[in-house]
């Protein structure tokens, strides 16, 4: 069976300075599962995500590669076809929920919206269906929370609002990026545990973008480990816990705080380490060039 | 002196509730702070933790007077600045600094980075403070042309604690600084707000729902639900024998990165 998304040998730079961005990505991501995407700050998570929702930036530019999604091929679509495809069939969780809402506009019909343009529901059914998720999300008061706006609710109550809304027309991919940072461990817990069953029971194929091996580890079945642009490792989620292969994952989970112990927590990833992978794909990037 | 930097004493806060706001008369009130009092030392380092909605991010914009209590009392380094007029908050606003917990909502996108981290700065001193502050987040120095939306979330982030740093404040107000970063990130960021409290005395207080990072930077912590303080202890105390249930819970629904324990 194909994955109902897979990225093939995807780069992509910024076009006016040809600095890579990514480097020869791959990535399968079959209906059901729960992918994580982990790796420093700067690595390109979001980046692939945005590549796959047909949102990267004017200046970045893909060189090489493909996505299917579903089995189209993304990027040789027509524009219009291609929206089409993505807004009916995936949702975003970004990863800043301020600039994400509309802050002119009341939280209700921000989530409504979509269910009747996309879905072609009636606004009562929207409605109802808004309410429900909300409560999952286990935001008090729904009935009062959609008459707000953004800025009258919590840093955390706002990432629940945008969770509620990707789950909400039942897309078969999401791609949900850092969703739980804004939320305290206990909200997280409960999130997490709503964001699996809902994923499982719907079948969503759900790209998770973190930096938190802990969650990785609660959530997610397999994961990909990114540094600079470049898939460094792709394994499932036991064997990395048990033994990352790369050393830089290794790094990465040894500098993960363990339980709240103060002193096992929060090391940087050693200089050598970080070192020995961007020699690895400086080699890797002079190899692309020499081929290409 | 011996005094605290900040006391606070009684603080209240209430909005008008709009969502139940009838047809005509006022909207009716919502408590948002419900009577808090604590002081935060010179040079300490408070932690403040809390569920999702119970008011911590608000307790920070009253404490840097971004918006003004309805009740009790803030005083900053002896002076009550409760109800300050802006005009003669301007004076303060170099000492006391915030960090936002939205980066991109809290950076002008039509500045540069470099901009964004001098605007409050005078020309003189402006580029090589830009460069350090940018070099102490771990930012590279080119990065000071860039515009916010070229950036990474956690780019970002780190762009507003170079902008609070930079000022040299007194106190910072850190509302969940480092939720987004990757470990190396957070271990770079933390380091260096140490490293500012020991050496230039700074007092800080750090929002955030991260227990290992609490405990491993702060001295002190007070535990916020439905807008009142329920715990306030020092840090080992707490994690060694927390007496709310809140914070046990906090401390149970860690994500410890095993998958074979079960959560
Ligand atoms: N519009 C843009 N123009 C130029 N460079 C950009 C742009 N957007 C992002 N970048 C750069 O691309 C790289 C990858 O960014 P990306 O947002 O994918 O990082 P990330 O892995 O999601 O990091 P974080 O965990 O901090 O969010 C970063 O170095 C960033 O500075
Ligand atoms: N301007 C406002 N109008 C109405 N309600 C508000 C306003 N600002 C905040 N609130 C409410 O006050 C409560 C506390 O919000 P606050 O942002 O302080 O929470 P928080 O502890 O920072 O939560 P989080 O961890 O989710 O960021 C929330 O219920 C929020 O909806
Ligand atoms: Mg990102
Ligand atoms: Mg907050």
């Amino acid at each position: 069976m194909t994955a109902f998304l897979q990225i093939r040998n995807l780069s992509a730079r910024l076009r006016n300075t040809g600095h890579r961005l990514l480097r020869s990505v791959d990535i399968d991501l079959p209906a059901g599962v729960v992918r994580g995407l982990v790796g420093e700050s700067g690595a390109g998570k979001s980046m692939i995500g945005k590549a796959v929702l047909g949102v990267l930036p004017a200046s970045v530019e893909i060189v090489e590669g493909e996505i299917f999604l579903d089995g189209h091929d993304l990027l040789r679509m027509k524009p219009a076809e291609r929206r089409r495809l993505i807004g009916a069939s995936t949702a975003l969780i970004p990863q800043d929920p301020l600039t994400a809402l509309n802050p002119s506009r009341r939280i209700g019909p921000q989530i409504t919206d979509r269910l009747v343009d996309i879905l072609g529901w009636t606004k009562e059914r929207a409605r109802a269906r808004a309410l429900e998720l909300l409560g999952e999300v286990r935001i008090p008061e729904p009935e009062r929370v959609v008459r707000l706006y953004p800025h009258e609710l919590s840093g955390g109550m706002r990432q629940r609002v945008l969770i509620a809304s990707a789950f909400a027309a039942e897309p078969k991919l999401i791609v949900a990026d850092e969703p739980t940072t804004a939320l305290d461990v206990t909200v997280q817990k409960q999130i997490l545990r709503l964001i699996s069953e809902l994923q499982a029971r719907h079948g969503t194929a759900l790209l998770f973008v973190t930096h938190d091996l802990g969650v990785v580890s609660k959530i997610c079945d397999s994961l990909s480990v990114l540094y600079a642009g470049k898939v460094v490792e792709d394994t499932t989620v036991d064997a990395f816990f048990a033994a990352p292969r790369h050393p830089y994952s290794a790094a990465l989970l040894a500098a993960t705080p363990r339980h709240n112990d103060p002193a096992s927590s929060l090391r940087p990833v050693p200089r050598d380490v970080l070192d020995a992978v961007a020699a690895e794909i400086a080699a890797a990037d002079a190899a692309w060039s020499r081929h290409g | 002196m011996a005094e605290a930097l900040f006391q606070i004493s009684g603080l209240r806060l209430d909005v008008p509730d709009m969502a139940r706001k009838p047809l005509f008369g006022p909207a009716p009130r919502l408590e948002i702070l419900k009577g808090i009092s604590f002081d935060i030392p010179r040079g300490a380092v408070l932690g403040i933790v809390g569920g999702s909605g119970s008011g911590k991010t608000t307790l920070g914009r009253a404490l840097v007077r971004l918006i003004e209590p309805t009740g009790g009392e803030i005083l900053f380094d002896g002076q009550d600045i409760t109800h300050l007029p802006d005009g003669r908050l301007r004076g303060l606003r170099r000492r006391i600094q915030m960090i936002f917990q939205d980066p991109m909502s809290s950076l002008n996108p039509r500045l540069t980075v470099g901009r964004i981290i001098a605007a409050p700065l005078c020309a003189r001193t402006g580029d090589a403070r830009v460069a350090e502050a940018l070099d102490q987040v771990g930012l590279p120095k080119a990065f000071a042309a860039r515009y916010p939306h070229e950036l990474s979330g956690g780019q970002r982030q780190r762009v507003g604690i170079a902008r609070a740093i930079a000022m040299r404040p007194d106190f910072i107000l850190a509302d969940e600084i480092v939720s987004g970063l990757d470990v190396s990130s957070q271990a770079q960021v933390l380091n260096l707000l140490e490293q500012l409290v020991k050496e230039l005395g700074l007092t800080l207080a750090f929002i955030s729902h991260d227990l290992s990072v609490i405990s491993r930077l702060c001295g002190r912590v007070i535990v916020l639900q439905g807008g009142r303080i329920v715990e306030d202890a020092p840090t080992r105390q707490l994690f060694e024998a927390p007496s709310h249930p809140y914070t046990r819970e906090l401390l149970d629904a860690i994500p410890v990165p095993d998958p074979s324990i079960r959560w």
